[in-house]
């Protein structure tokens, strides 16, 4: 029997009323992301900003207070306390009061005034690793600025004069270089969610015989499955990334050619590993617990938060064949760098092949597992 | 309410969940899996930061910087242009995060003492990444200044997490958020799937209560869950050798509170929903991304705006993630984690709480 056309659109059409006939369902379709685009766009910041400083000063000098009020100026510290004593100190710290701490010896002026090397105690919460680092970094270049200007005889003699610029993203605003990241996650956990259950769902309710028993081929069937929620996902994704560009003011370079395949590649990727899923559960409750499985190594290891260079080369390969990894690539080098598709063909080949290979596995199983109860 | 009526609810409940065994053994694997693949791979140690050099001047002070460079650990020389034209594409193609440019006149200006002009331009397009590259870069090229010491020495300690070893502060938070995702997953579809099967009619006919059922589909689940974090919290200590350095029964119990208030939210919207697909869907929608992203785990609560941090104090992780790393890392006991317990104790009973209302027996 021939792959019907018109079957395959009566069947698309059903799914589309049925997912669409019921209100909360239309909220968690078109409302839900938005409104966690815009919380999450908030909250994936990775820049230190305001990070708390603890200050125990022993010194008390206006000098001691100058080194004081330069980590503050930056921004990149706020004063969460001070105190004269040591301990109190080590109880910020426990109690997180405190991210940061800075000790000032007594002595401290009088060292500084006299052009003899003073040194001041710079304490961290490693427990936060990653505001730590970064957080060492400033205060090191805080300290550095500072004693530089004290020199005697200015701050460029004999030196290096360092210019630093950063490309694509000149402030090194971490939020535009992960809400693109955002985006991907949302668009992921749309596509996963409307598909995981669709096939066990009518197995679980016996309506999957009824359906072979009619002409309906598994081609027919699982194209009839993919195309609604393939126009959705595209509807949310265009809606979501206008509101990126719009509310976040996240650069948008990217050329049309690049941004269309690689986005509907991703998104029939996302539902073939949803459909995948489905086919080989044997009851919602697996289904679900499968997607949760599948779900977030596909985020933590595809770059987003944890750079793919720093992870164990066996790892770096294994990414390979996640599909987030590839798209979250083009994503951010087409919003940010503008970058076409000759620089980013190795990606969207990589995300054709994930996703033909996973469909043609979801086909196989609904062929070979509709036996299953 | 007794217990013989709320037992045999959980013995019904654990009955049931051993006929699907495949969803059973996912429950037990899952968090244990997870951790150790994490655990594995991920690491925000950032080293060996590809760096092109566009030496001009091809002195020895110019080599003598570009070996500071190297030798610092943090970067590796992936290319030498040739030519000022080559740093653009450089860029553009990935092939290096910065290229350092060190002007024809280098040498001799370092020694008129002018102060010697080097140009670093970064790749900032990986943001996270090109912050802490900068920041490196700045500290290397100020301790190439000259041989007198700094007037101001900075000393540096990291406390809790001596190295910064990263994995030390993913694991634990990990546990938090994994612990989150799965113990509302767990219970999401229990109550939805008697709707949808037709057994709550069933149910509804015996004479049982609706707190023995809310409490007696509780049960199973909170064993599954002990299972889970012991697993997880063995895997940590003897896998990745995490210092467990605070108190192990302060963890049991507000393991257990957490576990509780997360199962509860499950149930919660389960009986509320009454649909698979829809629990499935507002389980993930309520606890997956918040436990991920607006934990703390990853993202910082300080560097949030106002709102969204006023925001994550309704996300139960945020406590979890807090109580995991301080009874891990920092030693700390109640008297500085009592804000987090009580706020899971707020959640738990407030979930309980919701879980029973929204739970009819009665049919429509």
């Amino acid at each position: 029997m021939s792959v019907s056309a018109g079957r395959i659109v009566e069947l698309a059409r059903k799914e589309l009323v049925q997912l669409l006939r019921d209100v909360r369902t239309r909220a968690l379709i078109f409302a839900a992301p938005v409104i966690q685009l815009l919380l999450f766009g908030y909250a994936v910041r990775t820049d230190i900003r305001d990070t708390a400083l603890f200050v125990v000063d022993h010194d008390r000098t206006t000098t001691s207070q100058e080194l004081v009020e330069a980590f503050v100026t930056t921004g990149a510290f706020r004063l969460a306390g001070t105190s004269d004593r040591s301990d109190a100190l080590v109880r910020a710290l426990d109690a997180g009061r405190a991210v940061a701490g800075l000790e000032i010896p007594p002595g401290f002026t009088r060292a500084v005034e006299a052009g003899r090397p003073a040194a001041v105690q710079l304490l961290f919460d490693g427990a936060e690793s990653n505001t730590a680092t970064v957080a060492q970094g400033y205060a090191v270049l805080i300290v550095g600025d500072y004693a530089r200007a004290r020199a005697p005889g200015g701050v460029t003699v004999g030196g290096v004069d360092l210019r630093m610029r950063a490309w694509f993203n000149p402030t090194l605003e971490s939020r535009i270089y992960n809400v693109p990241g955002v985006i991907a996650l949302l668009v992921l956990l749309l596509c996963l969610t409307l598909t995981a259950l669709a096939v066990v769902r009518e197995r679980e309710f016996g309506t999957l015989d009824q359906l072979m028993v009619t002409p309906l081929q598994p081609p027919e069937f699982l194209l009839g499955k993919t195309i609604p929620v393939a126009l959705i996902a595209v509807v949310d994704l265009a809606v979501i990334t206008v509101v990126a560009v719009t509310w976040f003011g996240i650069p948008f370079r990217a050329p049309l050619l690049v941004m269309l395949p690689a986005s509907l590649l991703f998104i029939l990727t996302g539902i073939a590993m949803g459909l995948l899923i489905s086919t080989m559960a044997h009851t919602q409750q697996e289904a679900f617990m499968t997607m949760f499985l599948v779900l977030l190594p596909s985020i933590i290891l595809s770059g987003f938060f944890y750079p793919i260079a720093s992870m164990p080369v066996l790892f770096q390969w294994l990414t390979l064949a996640n599909p987030v990894r590839h798209f979250l690539a083009v994503v951010r080098a087409a919003f940010l760098r503008g970058e076409g598709l000759e620089g980013l063909w190795v990606e969207v080949t990589a995300l054709a092949i994930i996703g033909i290979a996973t469909m043609g596995a979801a086909r196989w199983r609904l062929r070979h597992g509709s036996g299953a109860t | 309410m007794t217990w013989r009526r709320l037992w045999a609810v959980a013995r019904k409940e654990s009955i049931q969940l051993r006929r699907d065994p495949r969803s059973l053994a996912l429950a037990f694997a899952i968090p244990a899996l997870l951790l150790v693949l994490f655990g594995y791979a991920i690491s925000l140690d950032v080293r060996n930061l590809d760096l092109a050099v566009l030496d001009q001047s091809r002195s020895e002070a110019s080599r003598r910087l570009v070996s500071t460079f190297t030798s610092s650990g943090y970067f590796r020389v992936v290319a030498q242009l040739e030519a000022a034209a080559e740093v653009a594409t450089t860029l553009e193609r990935g092939r290096a995060l910065l290229v350092l440019t060190i002007p024809p006149d280098f040498e001799h200006r370092l020694a008129g003492g002018g102060g010697a002009p080097v140009q670093i331009l970064l790749d900032g397009s990986d943001a996270n990444t090109a912050t802490i590259a900068r920041n490196y870069a700045q500290a290397i090229v100020a301790g190439f200044q000259g041989a007198a010491g700094p007037l101001v020495e900075p000393r540096t300690r990291i406390w809790y997490n001596e190295t910064l070893e990263s994995r030390n502060t993913i694991v634990p938070g990990l546990i938090a958020v994994i612990m989150s995702i799965i113990a509302a997953m767990l219970t999401a579809l229990t109550i939805a799937r008697e709707w949808e099967r037709g057994t709550m009619e069933q149910l509804a006919a015996t004479p049982v209560r609706r707190s023995e059922v809310v409490l007696g589909k509780l049960l199973p689940y909170v064993a599954i869950g002990i299972v889970d974090v012991v697993a997880a919290v063995l895997a940590g200590r003897l896998v990745f050798d995490v210092p467990l350095r605070g108190s192990v029964v302060l963890l049991a119990g507000l393991s257990l509170l957490f576990l509780v208030a997360a199962l509860s939210w499950g149930l919660f919207v389960s009986a509320a929903l009454k649909s698979q697909l829809l629990a499935t869907q507002a389980a993930l929608l309520t606890t997956y991304l918040p436990a991920l992203l607006l934990s703390g785990f990853i993202f910082s609560i300080a560097a949030m705006p106002l709102t969204l941090q006023l925001a994550t104090l309704i996300v139960p992780a945020r406590y979890f993630v807090a109580i995991t790393r301080g009874i891990f890392l920092k030693d700390v006991g109640l008297a500085v984690l009592w804000p987090e317990a009580l706020a899971l104790l707020v959640f738990a009973v407030g979930a309980v709480g919701l879980a029973l209302r929204s739970f009819r027996k009665q049919l429509a």
